[in-house]
């Protein structure tokens, strides 16, 4: 028997996405993976908001996602811009050897 | 439905346009116009120049409000420029004026003098505009955004610095979490309301019940999401690293404008569309409240490094400001009002000070840094001392009127046991603000160390902060009579 596909299942999708992204953050080592598992929450809130905006029927779901997308190409630049130039002066990615500061 | 840019859009958003404007032309005469190192001096009179040029429109917009009362709504509701919101605006237009005015020296000591700091400055503050005054999820996102990206560059100046590099890395990673929590809250608040306006999220929030599970998702997601920007315990873990690397100009701009804009938006939206859902956040703020308070107390009181103590004690601040929101009364309103504007001013002051300490090759960012100032520069000290007892909250300085109407507040609510418990933190904040004071005035230096690095526009900043902390303290029935004006409507 096929179920139709509600917000819900898209609600849960979502939060799923929002959970693996922030272990991801807390747990990885490598900064290019932390910064992907940024994405990776940006992403749960654009299938949040274009689902909702299907359920609604109006469009500001879609265009607040297009926003999302733009801000979050905006940080993945700045953040490997700055990934970097700590890399120029550190030679690592490893954020458990980024030390300098008391974590 | 209007689809026209209107005179009062115009008007409503030339602000930001002059300052995104100023912003972008200093970035390009950075080395179309005045690309001699020499010639840096113009592009902080180009900052100087933007800000006096949206300071006159926002005084405009004053005298209108003043004159007519009310809000002006632009954008169908995307923005809307109210008292409070324009409270904001003053604050953050001092913030940026004066750290402009404080960087110019610090940037050629550390060596670091690059013309797009001012750029930056000012669309950081184009950021914070949009945070105060944005009546609209997608706008709010945006503008925190932008000041956020910009913060993210600015914290992480000294390129050539491993520990700015890393307090960056650290500042980008957590901020992107937190951006990342906050704009789930939103998905799930534009889920619940169908709209992005806060009006109508306010009108389906209060119909729905307050333990209302994705109602509850939304207000944790966005709560998190805020309580990190405003470095508020158990999300703090950024403050101190961030604060330590960032040059030290930066993080006063941190420390207080990244925190008004934070709590600007938190008022909004906590007192407005999530106000009605009051019983299921009040607790969660409590715990963050209490947890601040323990945390930002107690690891100052073991820290040696001044930026890391001051970043402790920002994290104790958010602790108090917060708990005005738990009042949730008009009182408890207007002391998270006043204590933003005190704490501006106080807290800049400080960082001032510490940035004057920092000469070629001599961080001064340790508190024995500090010792024999009174002999060296007994100016600074003196202001450095009433500074420091006014964030200790100690009359007759500013920060005792701050915390004075967050008790009120709180007494008036019937939170008898949160008074206290402040009130005690409030005897163990004195210690360590304390042993910044006994630094300066009873410890001896012990070695020649070069002049401090002064110019005039840090002389000229610091007296209008210091002066204002003591004014705030002394006579503070007109800012208090601001502040009064801001919360009504």
């Amino acid at each position: 028997m096929l179920h139709p596909i509600t917000p819900e299942h898209y609600l849960v999708l979502s939060a799923a996405l929002l959970l693996i992204g922030t272990v991801g953050i807390l747990m990885r080592r490598n900064a290019v993976v932390i910064l992907m598992s940024l994405e990776l929450i940006l992403n749960a809130v654009n299938l949040n908001l274009v689902a909702f905006g299907k359920q609604h029927g109006n469009a500001s779901g879609q265009i607040f996602a297009i926003f999302i997308i733009t801000v979050a190409v905006a940080e993945a630049a700045v953040g490997l811009g700055i990934l970097i130039a700590l890399f120029r002066n550190k030679e690592t990615v490893l954020v458990d050897e980024i030390d300098l500061l008391k974590w | 439905m209007n689809l026209y840019y209107t005179s009062t859009d115009h008007f409503v958003l030339l602000p930001a346009i002059l300052l995104a404007l100023f912003g972008c032309a200093t970035l390009l005469f950075d080395f179309l116009v005045f690309p001699d190192p020499r010639q840096r001096r113009w592009l902080l009179i180009c900052l100087v120049l933007g800000e006096a040029c949206a300071g006159i429109r926002f005084w405009r917009q004053q005298e209108f409000l003043n004159a007519y009362g009310g809000e002006l709504t632009a954008f169908n509701g995307a923005l809307t420029v109210d008292q409070f919101g324009l409270f904001f605006q003053w604050i953050f237009l001092a913030t940026t004026l004066i750290v402009g005015l404080i960087s110019y020296k610090y940037l050629e000591v550390r060596e670091e003098h690059h013309g797009e700091y001012y750029g930056l400055l000012m669309l950081a503050q184009c950021g914070m505009f949009f945070l105060a005054c944005g009546t609209e999820l997608v706008t709010i996102f945006v503008g925190l955004e932008t000041m956020a990206v910009t913060f993210y560059i600015l914290v992480g100046f000294l390129r050539a610095d491993k520990r700015s590099n890393e307090a960056a890395m650290k500042y980008l990673l957590l901020g992107g979490l937190s951006s990342g929590f906050l704009a789930y809250g939103f998905s799930v608040l534009y889920g619940i309301a169908g709209s992005t306006k806060l009006r109508v999220i306010a009108e389906a929030v209060s119909a729905r019940n307050a333990w209302d599970p994705i109602l509850l998702l939304a207000i944790a997601t966005t709560a998190v999401g805020l309580l990190f920007k405003i470095s508020a315990a158990p999300f703090h873990m950024w403050a101190p690293d961030a604060y330590e690397g960032a040059p030290t100009s930066i993080t006063a701009f941190l420390a207080v404008g990244s925190k008004a804009a934070s709590f600007a938006l938190l008022m909004r939206l906590f007192f407005g569309p999530l106000g009605s859902a009051r019983e299921s956040w009040a607790p969660l703020m409590i715990a963050a409240s209490i947890l601040s308070m323990i945390i930002g107390n107690f690891a100052a009181v073991t820290q040696t490094n001044t930026k890391r103590l001051l970043a402790y004690s920002g994290v104790n601040h958010a602790g108090y400001i917060l708990l005005g929101l738990i009042a949730g009364n008009p009182t408890g309103l207007k002391g998270m009002l006043v204590y933003l504007l005190i704490y501006t001013f106080m807290n800049l002051g400080a960082f001032l000070v510490l940035t004057v300490l920092t000469r070629k090759g001599l961080a001064g960012e340790d508190i024995n840094d500090l010792n024999g100032l009174m002999q060296r520069a007994p100016g600074y000290a003196i202001w450095m001392l009433i500074f420091l007892v006014s964030l200790a909250g100690i009359p007759p300085t500013g920060g005792f009127f701050g915390k004075y109407f967050i008790f009120l507040a709180l007494l008036e609510t019937g939170h008898t046991t949160l008074a206290i418990i402040a009130a005690l933190f409030v005897a163990v904040s004195v210690y360590y603000y304390f042993r910044l004071i006994k630094a300066i005035f009873i410890h001896k230096e012990e070695q020649d160390t070069p002049p401090l690095a002064t110019s005039l526009g840090i002389r000229l900043a610091l007296g209008v902060t210091g002066v204002l902390t003591l004014l705030i303290g002394v006579y503070p029935e007109p800012f208090l009579r601001l502040a009064q004006m801001s919360i009504s409507r």
